[in-house]
Formats: structure tokens, sequence, C-alpha cells
């Protein structure tokens, strides 16, 4: 085992900002607007630099896939306690159809390409909710997965990992190497404060295609549009039962 | 007490805490002085460090403050038109004569541009000199303007006043931009020259050398919770130290007001006056006239209350709309509410009909400075100089500032530049001193502009108001250019205009419609504003029981009508009787304008964590 792990982390539209979707409804306008490292990666390259601070891991590698731009979330990890970052070039067209498929794809041929004992990813973005990623990259290189983390520790040459479900916690074990998804009470990240900035502009960031990692990026996915969900309707309040039940008939629901 | 030395951090800080936990407990402990500014009724609502020095808070015992120092040979603080283009200008010297210089420019936002806000019309001649070939780097000034009406507004109909060529809001040459795209534009242009541009750091305090003389700047610390006590996320700011500093924050900067009082610097000029400005972009329909500049005064205020509309139609694909409403803060009357007259304003029968079928997509808010010529401090201090809004070069009537704040920018970065590369420079201080700045700027045509325009916003304090103005600035301004002998005087601080609320009558706004006019909550949600929640509020106030015994009690809280982003509220107490005063930080947009507008000038706004604040696209 190398004591590698990879990081995968994604530029998305800052939380706190008000979407707008485009005009042509073939998505959300992403130009000038605020955008800021998904707040579950924030933690999942926490949880790596923690590792590699108690020295079970031995190197910390930040990923991320998209257009330039996404440099400075890479740079954002570095200064954060990542050693050094991978830029997978992908924009336009390309860029748009990126879903969970395509990423977990790059992030298998990159985890066997550095020969990672331990994929660290957020449990799903903020903008595509689709939680889907670090589970399909699992499955991609066939390791085992601990999901929903809530706390990650080291048994022998495996992981303990305390998942959150819906009924609770669930602890499992499993072997290395592994992928793992942060999920919210995992840690609380550092800040990126300025001097670890200046340094991580001199750690490395490398450059790759998806083609040289032979992924192919066609998505099985087309959009057909985006739109605004409903408004949502002004609720009526009844003096009396009868008058719920009779509104409730009038409307069809009973 | 405990031997630090024996303990680690994370000892000390669980020390720290147990005996901070026995001291809740026995509040008589608690030394008196930290108590003393809010009474056994006023519930403590600030717990800053500005306020309560970390030397003497028991949960900061032990905790290692040292910062991480870095040198450069000058640092701008704000990535503003005026901070950017001093950078830009010096980069661009020292490209030319072969020398090395590090430029370090810091700015709060987290991406430049993101609390930027502005109408904008701009005059292009101070970007025509920074880059003769700005259209060819393609700088985002897409719209001439092609149309300029003026309008008197009645409650009902519109007087209109024809734009004569000479008059002060003539914009012949001149372009509407968004300001927060330009400013991207230039921080672009500045990395290109490799400046160092660090965005999400903001500067908190000024450093100062043994000799008195400006050191630097510190950004702020990071990681200490909201009831002032050491998180374990807590880091230290970092120190950047420079042989000269550049103070662009803008309108009112809360490190530029220390330095007015470290230096005397307004000792021989006027206070500043101030306006509040508020503006949305709305993507309308049909009623689309690219290049049109639209101004009203008027309804909805009185001919005493200094303010307007602007209504500026962009040309960049989409019909966009960017409109506002500047109210001045020398107002009297405690009941105004800036936000609701530019609600108010927006359904007169003139300026709903291009609103109507629209879309409101941006909203945000930010004071102007009204002084000018009058107003203007000294600008050079042993270490450093103010640029731009902050010391406040706009020109009033012609409602334009970002001209002459670039141009002050430029001027520093020249004056500094020859001073750095000479050989046989002799300074007194250890930061550098550059008087010449101050000479330069006073030769050149930022001066000459101020001085011919100085004397038509006092002259709207006259017995008719706006109105006695305009008639002024036909006058002296129009005909004579500016050149008359006298120089009227402001009306003094804008925090102590107002009356007592008694003495007053409420205004009563009408309720928003949800289509044209929108209510306050939802429109802060759209300017993208947000902080880091655990961290103290960043308004504090000196003294936390005047709130409810002097503003709510005699001007009856004008700061829960005056902030645009609802940042303020009187709420009842939760058991007994009375009011007390609720801040909602997390809502701030960096307006400035409680700090400027508060009577009892208890509320000090200070900066955030960096990154915080609004994320304007484009304002």
């Amino acid at each position: 085992m190398s004591g590698r792990v990879l990081v995968g982390v994604k530029r998305v539209i800052d939380y706190a900002v008000k979407i707008r979707v485009k005009p042509d409804k073939t998505g959300v306008v992403t130009d000038g607007v605020k955008h800021s490292m998904n707040p579950f990666c924030e933690i999942a390259v926490e949880e790596a630099v923690r590792l590699r601070e108690k020295k079970l891991m031995k190197e910390v590698i930040a990923v991320s896939c998209g257009p330039q731009q996404c440099q400075e979330t890479i740079r954002t990890a570095l200064a954060m306690g990542a050693d050094r970052g991978i830029h997978v070039e992908v924009s336009g067209k390309d860029y748009e159809n990126l879903g969970p498929l395509q990423v977990s794809k790059i992030m298998a041929a990159l985890a066997k390409k550095e020969e990672a004992s331990l994929v660290i990813v957020g449990k799903q973005a903020i903008d595509g909710d689709c939680n889907q990623t670090g589970q399909m990259t699992a499955a991609l290189l066939d390791w085992p997965q601990g999901t929903f983390a809530s706390e990650v520790s080291v048994d022998g040459d495996g992981l303990k990992v305390e998942r959150e479900i819906d009924g609770g916690l669930e602890s499992v074990r499993i072997k290395m190497p592994a992928v793992v998804t942060a999920d919210l009470r995992l840690n609380e990240p550092r800040y990126a404060t300025l001097p670890n900035i200046m340094k991580a502009k001199k750690k490395k960031i490398a450059s790759v295609k998806p083609a040289d990692l032979g992924v192919e990026l066609t998505s099985r996915l087309e959009i057909l549009a985006v739109e605004d969900p409903p408004q949502r309707q002004s609720g009526v309040k009844v003096e009396s039962v009868q008058d719920l039940v009779t509104k409730l008939r009038d409307s069809g629901t009973l | 007490m405990f031997p630090a030395c024996k303990y680690t951090l994370q000892a000390r800080r669980c020390l720290c805490s147990v005996t901070a936990l026995q001291r809740a407990h026995s509040p008589s402990l608690f030394c008196a002085t930290r108590w003393s500014s809010s009474s056994s009724t006023t519930p403590r609502i600030t717990s800053h460090y500005t306020v309560y020095p970390r030397e003497k808070d028991p949960r900061w015992e032990g905790v290692d403050m040292e910062r991480f120092v870095d040198e450069a040979d000058v640092v701008v603080v704000g990535a503003g038109p005026a901070g950017l283009s001093a950078a830009i200008r010096l980069k661009q010297l020292a490209s030319e004569q072969g020398k090395e210089l590090r430029v370090c420019v810091v700015e709060k936002a987290s991406q430049i541009g993101a609390h930027t806000l502005s109408g904008a019309c701009i005059e292009p001649s101070a970007l025509q000199e920074l880059f003769p070939d700005w259209k060819e780097r393609g700088a985002p000034l897409h719209t001439p303007v092609t149309e300029d009406r003026f309008g008197i507004l009645t409650e009902k109909y519109r007087i209109p006043v024809p734009i004569l060529p000479g008059l002060p809001m003539n914009n012949h040459g001149n372009y509407i931009v968004r300001l927060g795209h330009l400013v991207s534009w230039l921080a672009e242009q500045a990395e290109e020259l490799e400046v160092e541009l660090y965005p999400g750091y903001a500067a908190a305090e000024v450093l100062f050398h043994e000799d008195g003389s400006v050191k630097g700047i510190a950004t702020n610390d990071v990681g200490i919770s909201k009831d002032g006590s050491p998180k374990d996320t807590f880091e230290r700011g970092m120190e950047l130290h420079a042989k000269v500093t550049i103070f662009g924050e803008g309108c009112h900067g809360h490190l530029a007001k220390q330095l007015y009082k470290h230096f005397n610097l307004r000792q021989h000029c006027e206070p500043q006056t101030y306006a509040i400005g508020l503006k949305e972009v709305w993507v309308i329909d049909e009623k689309w006239r690219p290049g049109r500049v639209e101004h009203t005064v008027g309804w909805p205020l009185d001919r005493h209350s200094y303010g307007g509309s602007f209504l500026y139609h962009l040309n960049e694909g989409e019909p966009l709309l960017a409109l506002g409403f500047v109210v001045g803060l020398d107002y009297q009357n405690p009941y105004m509410n800036p936000f609701r007259e530019f609600q108010r304003w927006k359904h007169h029968p003139t300026v709903l009909p291009t609103l109507e079928g629209g879309k409101r997509i941006a909203y945000g808010a930010r004071a102007l400075n009204e002084g000018g010529f009058q107003s203007l401090p000294k600008l050079t201090f042993p270490g450093g100089l103010l640029v731009g809004c902050s010391p406040g070069f706009m020109n009033v009537p012609k409602i334009k500032g970002t001209h002459s704040a670039m141009k002050s920018g430029m001027m520093a970065a020249e004056t500094i530049f020859s001073k750095l590369t000479n050989e046989n420079l002799q300074s007194e201080t250890e930061g550098l001193c550059v008087p010449e700045y101050e000479e330069n700027l006073k030769n050149s045509w930022v001066w000459k502009e101020l001085y011919s325009v100085r004397n038509i916003r006092p002259s709207c304090h006259g017995l008719f108001g706006v109105y006695g103005g305009m008639v002024y600035t036909g006058i002296f301004y129009w005909i004579l250019r500016g050149k008359e002998p006298w120089t009227l005087k402001h009306k003094g601080l804008d925090s102590d205009q107002l009356k007592p609320a008694k003495d007053c009558t409420p205004i009563e706004y009408p309720k928003p419609d949800g289509k044209i006019s929108f209510d306050l909550l939802s429109s802060v949600a759209l300017s993208g504003t947000n902080h880091e929640h655990d961290q103290p509020p960043h308004l504090t106030l000196k003294n936390d029981s005047i709130p409810v015994n002097n503003n709510l009690a005699i001007y009856d809280g004008p700061e829960q009508r005056f902030c645009p982003a609802g940042v303020y509220e009187y709420v009842p107490v939760e058991t007994g009787d009375g009011m007390r005063l609720q801040i909602n930080a997390q809502n701030c947009v960096h307006c400035k304008t409680c700090d400027i507008k508060d009577p009892s000038q208890n509320i000090n706004w200070v900066v955030p964590e960096g990154g915080g604040g609004p994320a304007y696209n484009g304002m």
C-alpha cells in the first residue's frame, strides 16, 4: 500500500448565491457568478490532510475535472494541505455533459495510475445532488466503499467507517484500497489562510486530458430543459373540520 | 496561572474553557470592566475583540498569537477601480523601466468584483490613459450612451428637463457599464502584469513602525466563534509589510476611519457627507432602449431630501436594465426608509411600464460620497496614502466617481514608483512618505473638476432644496463654470442631522406587490450575501445599551430603516418588557450606511472574515 490519498474536489456555484435559469432553458447562469469548493469536498480534503498529519497516509493529491477555473479550487485544496494537484481538463460541451459516470471513470483511472490506497470524495455536490460519484468509482475499481462517513479511523490494514444512515449510525470495516465519501459531521474543515495560499502557488498542479487516461466522455443523458420550480401556491385557512372536508372533496383529493 | 509550557495547546484550551465555565457560574468574578458597557438589563450584543481586547480575555490565555510575515514593495488594500489601477500602473512602469517590484493586493470579497456596486455610467478618460488599447483588450464597455433624459417627478407626472451640453450630467462620449465586470477585467489585466491578487483576505489591521509610520497591514484572523472565544480552527491573519501601503477601501473604509484619527488627516477639511445608493438589475421585455440614460429627481422625495433615481439600458445581449435610487444621508426624518423609497419610486406611472413583465435578477446597496472638494482630507501620511472613493473623488452632479478614482490610483502609482526607484532616496520615516502624490493630484484634472462642481451639492441646502440647487447649477456651473469665488459649506456630519422621532411624522409606505416592488428579505437573498455564522458580529457597538436607550428612545431606531439588508431589528426581550437590538450580521452587504448614519455614532463597522459579504455579479 502506497499511502496515497486521492481527493476529488468540485468547483460549484456558492451555496448562498441565488440561481438564475438561462433564458434558453439549457442550464443555469454561471458566468461571473461566485463559485467555491463544494462544502462536502472541503470536508473530504480536511479528512485526507488529517490522515497525512497523523502519519497514516503519506501523500494527498487533489483532483478536479473541469475548465481552467478549476485550478483555483485545486489551489484552495493545496492551501488546506494537499501535496499536489491534478487538473483534468474538460471544457465546453464536454463540461456541460460531465456527470458522475464520467467523473468516476476519471477517478478510477487516476486511482490506478497514482496507485492510491484511498479515494475520498464528498458525498454529493450541491449543484447536481447526485450522490453517485463515490459509489460508481468504487464499483469501477471493484474496491470496498464507506459512504456517508461521519468518522474514519485506520484499523490494521483496513478502515473502520462510521456511516450516517437513515436509522442512525452503522459501523463498517473495509479493507484498503477503498473509497470513502464524506458527510457533514466528519470534521470541521480548516481555513485556507493567506500564507498557505502563497505557499500553494509553488505546489505542482499537473494537467491531463481525459483521453490521456483512456476515458471517453460521451454522456448517455441529454438535458431536455431546465426550468424554475413552479411558484408555491398560497395556502387557505379553514375555520372548521367540516370546511376542511368540504374543501378536500371539492379539490378531488377525497 | 498555569505554567503554560507544561501543557499542549489542546490541554491549554480545555483548561481555559473549564475556567471560563467556572467563571460563568460566578459572574462576580468577571472583571467589572467587561460588563460595564452593558447594564444588567441589556443583553450582551458585541463580542468582537476590537471592543473586548483579547489580551485581557481569559479564554485567549495561552493561544499562539504570532503572525506569519511577508514583505512586498507596495501593498494595496482593496481591489476596486482605484486599487487595481494603482497596482496595474506600478507594474506597467516597472516593466517599462526594467525594474522588479512586488505588488500585493488584498481584497475582502471572495472574488474580485463581488463587492463592487455602481450605476454605472463612466467616463472612459482614465481608462484611456491606463490602457489606450482597452477596446482591443476586450474591456467590457459595450454600451455607449445614446440618449440622455432628465426629469422631475411629481406623484403622477414627469416634467422633462433638457440636458444641454455643458451641464454636468451630459453623457456624450460616456459608456454604461456593469462596474463589477469592468473590475474583474481590470483584475485579469493586473494578473497578466504579475500583480499578486489575494481575494478572500480582508485587511483587518494597520501595522505601524516604531516611528509611527505605516508598516503595512495584517489580514483578518479566522476561527473565532460568535461569543469571541477561539475555535479549533483558529488561525492568525498574516502580516504584509510594504514600503508604501495604498488604501483603496472605497467609500467610508474602516481602516481609513482609523487612519484619519491616527494621523489627524481631517484637520483642515469638512466632514465627509454621504448618500446611500440602492440598485437592482432587471431583465425586461419590450421597452428596451439600449444606450438610454435616465435620471429623475423629485417624487417620492421632498425638495429638502437630496436624492433621485437612475435607470440605464445596457446593451450586452440580453435586454438588461440597471436601475436604482440614491438618498442623501443628511435626511432629517428618522422614519425615512431608503429601501422603501426605492421600491415606491418604481411604481411611478412613467417608470412602471418599463418594468412591467420584467424580472428582477439582482439587488445591492452601497454608500457613496457626496462631500466632494470640501471634504477631501490630507491624502498622504508616512508609509501610505489614500486613493479612490475612500478619500472621495466623486463628482456628485455628474454622478461619476470611477474615472477620478482610477486617475487617483494611477497618480499614486506614478509618484510612488519615482520615489521607490530614486537611488538617492532619503526617508525620515521607515514607511515612505509620498506628499508628491497630493501635489500632483492638485495639478491634475481631478482637482479642477471637483473644484468646479464644489458648490452644487451644498446649494441644495437652501430654501428651495434640490430645485434651488438646480437653479444654482444652471447659473454658476453652466454659465460660469464654477469660477465663483466662494465655497459653500456642507451642513456637518450626516449622523447629526436626524431630528427626534417625536418631531417627525412617520411615512406610510405602500406594501410591496411582489412583481415590481419587493420586500427587504427577498431582496437581500438576491444579493447572495452570506457570512460564516459562527463569528463575532462585525457590526460592533462601543456601548451595548445605547441602541435601546438612545437610538430607539429618541429616534425610534432609524437603523432598522436605513439598513438596506435588514441587519438591525428591534425585537421584544424574551422575558419582561422592553426591546432589544438584534444584529443579523450575516445579512450585511457591506454598504457602511450604519457606520455613517447612526445618530449615536456607536456602531463601528469592522471587516468580517474575508470571503463573506455580497456575491454581486456585474453590479
